[in-house]
């Protein structure tokens, strides 16, 4: 047995890409956003609009159980080889960010067993505002907050509110309720966004989403372009 | 410097002669994305039995596991180093038959799934971290289209092939980057117990300095527990490595797998 120090793999030539195998056709979306802001709804929401144009799989990461999944499912938004639970070890942040093992393996069994899949989509388990979804997992990310957090939640910034794709504030409907100032909202967001798109929606009032289906749609276009 | 109350200066002394690379500590660091951070290894349903609800708890747990998982798998990760090494050097791949010794040193279903899971995620980092053409022989999935003799398949057609084991992935990976069947064994005895602890701060909300001393003091026996794993596998005879059976982690594992509420894999 040779005992040197060296390292014994073939590095990769400078300036070659880590990734594996041949482009991914799939286009892979995050859903994150803090506890009971409606992720869940919103994914069922986008599986009844696309699901009759789109070949589409759903990847779920709670933090109890699998009810995420087990609410898709009895929604019957889709069939029950399409939806895949993952655990996340009391951290769904580092599931969908730093140690995104777990999350590969479901969207890499998914894709292959229903291949060719235009749209997967990965609903983080709830989380906090500094939760963000990577680059390795997720194409694009979309991030969902409700207007009964307060009108500053916004404000506060964090990667999901700033950095995501898509920032969705649900539950418009319960502003009056809740004393929130959707304009207050709108210009905080803009502010740290950097021009990135914002939806205002109530999935309540609009189970089908479309203003976000849309946003959608033009994404996978864009991924098989 | 280092307190040698735990065995640190001896490791310091051979540290003097031989300095552990730094590609290895990637593989030995809990951050390596393999997704070894959602696994409890039997923890979580030790805690939802009340088996474990505390430091005392916690101990006992750790050194039951140490001495069965933990064993066992240093014993494998050790062989699977050794292996690599011939693999690469041009010998045939037999690395069916270190599944087979896995998987019979496995017996609970759900150890198995998770054990696979992990051996598939450990290969997905390797391909990038440390790529070489012998991680295709211990990928079924491109082993099965090279069809060759020795490479990897189901043992049991029956059983959903998921990946290798991790330990025999573990220790390919540690000779890939650098190591030796005692690196690879040392590796594995301790993943068999800091996963389960860090699982235990979260679940019970334990004080992780007192869990990380806990861990401390378990170190010379993971040490001298690979040492015994390394001296088992010596000449090749798989069949001879060490198979302590642990009924009660198979059991916990089961447990775990029906339980309505779980926050980890396993």
């Amino acid at each position: 047995m040779s005992h040197e120090h060296t390292d014994r793999h073939q590095p990769r030539q400078p300036g070659m890409p880590a990734a594996l195998g041949e482009p991914r056709r799939t286009l892979r979306l995050g859903v994150g956003g803090p506890v009971g802001s409606g992720k869940t709804a919103l994914v069922a929401a986008l599986c009844k609009a696309l699901r009759s144009e789109l070949a589409l799989a759903v990847v779920t990461n709670d933090i109890y159980t699998t009810e995420d999944a087990d609410f898709l499912r009895r929604a019957g938004v889709l069939a029950d080889d399409r939806i895949r639970a993952v655990r996340t070890g009391c951290c769904p942040h580092t599931a969908i960010r730093d140690d995104i093992a777990a999350n590969l393996t479901a969207a890499e069994d998914l894709e292959r067993e229903h291949a060719p899949l235009d749209l997967l989509i990965i609903e983080s388990g709830g989380d906090n505002l500094t939760a963000t979804f990577s680059r390795g997992l997720v194409d694009l990310q979309i991030f969902v907050l409700d207007v009964s957090g307060g009108d500053k939640v916004p404000r506060k910034g964090g990667p999901g509110i700033s950095q995501s794709d898509l920032l969705v504030i649900n539950k418009t409907d319960l502003a009056g309720q809740v004393g929130a100032d959707l304009s207050v909202m709108a210009s905080d967001a803009a502010a740290v966004r950097r021009g990135r798109r914002v939806i205002f929606t109530s999935v309540r009032e609009r189970p089908d989403s479309p203003e976000v289906a849309d946003w959608v749609r033009a994404a996978v276009r864009d991924k098989a372009a | 410097m280092v307190n040698s109350k735990h065995g640190a200066r001896e490791c310091q002394a051979a540290g003097r002669a031989r300095a552990i690379g730094a590609s290895l500590l990637l593989l030995a660091d809990s951050r390596l994305p393999a997704g070894a951070h959602a696994h409890s290894g039997g923890l979580e349903a030790a805690v939802a039995a009340a088996r474990v609800d505390g430091m005392t708890g916690l101990e006992g747990f750790l050194r039951g596991r140490l001495a069965t998982a933990g064993l066992t798998a240093a014993g494998l990760a050790a062989a699977a180093c050794q292996h690599a090494a011939a693999v690469a050097g041009g010998a045939p791949p037999r690395w069916r038959e270190l599944d087979a010794e896995a998987a019979a040193r496995t017996p609970a279903p759900a150890q198995r799934r998770a054990a696979r899971a992990q051996g598939r995620a450990l290969l997905r980092v390797a391909r990038v971290t440390w790529p070489h053409p012998l991680l295709d022989t211990l990928d079924h999935a491109s082993a099965a289209q090279a069809a060759g003799p020795g490479v990897m398949h189901p043992v049991d057609p029956g059983e959903c092939m998921d990946g290798p084991f991790h330990p025999v992935a573990l220790g390919a990976c540690a000779w890939l980057a650098g190591g030796t069947p005692p690196d690879a064994a040392v590796i594995a005895a301790s993943a068999a117990i800091t996963g389960p602890a860090s699982a235990a701060v979260r679940l019970l909300g334990l004080d992780p300095l007192a869990v990380t001393g806990l861990l401390g003091g378990l170190a010379t026996q993971v040490t001298a527990l690979a040492d015994k794993a390394c001296q088992a596998m010596a000449n090749g005879n798989w069949a001879a490595l060490p198979a302590p059976a642990s009924p009660g982690l198979d059991l916990l594992a089961q447990q775990h797998v029906q339980q309505e509420v779980a926050l980890f894999e396993s």
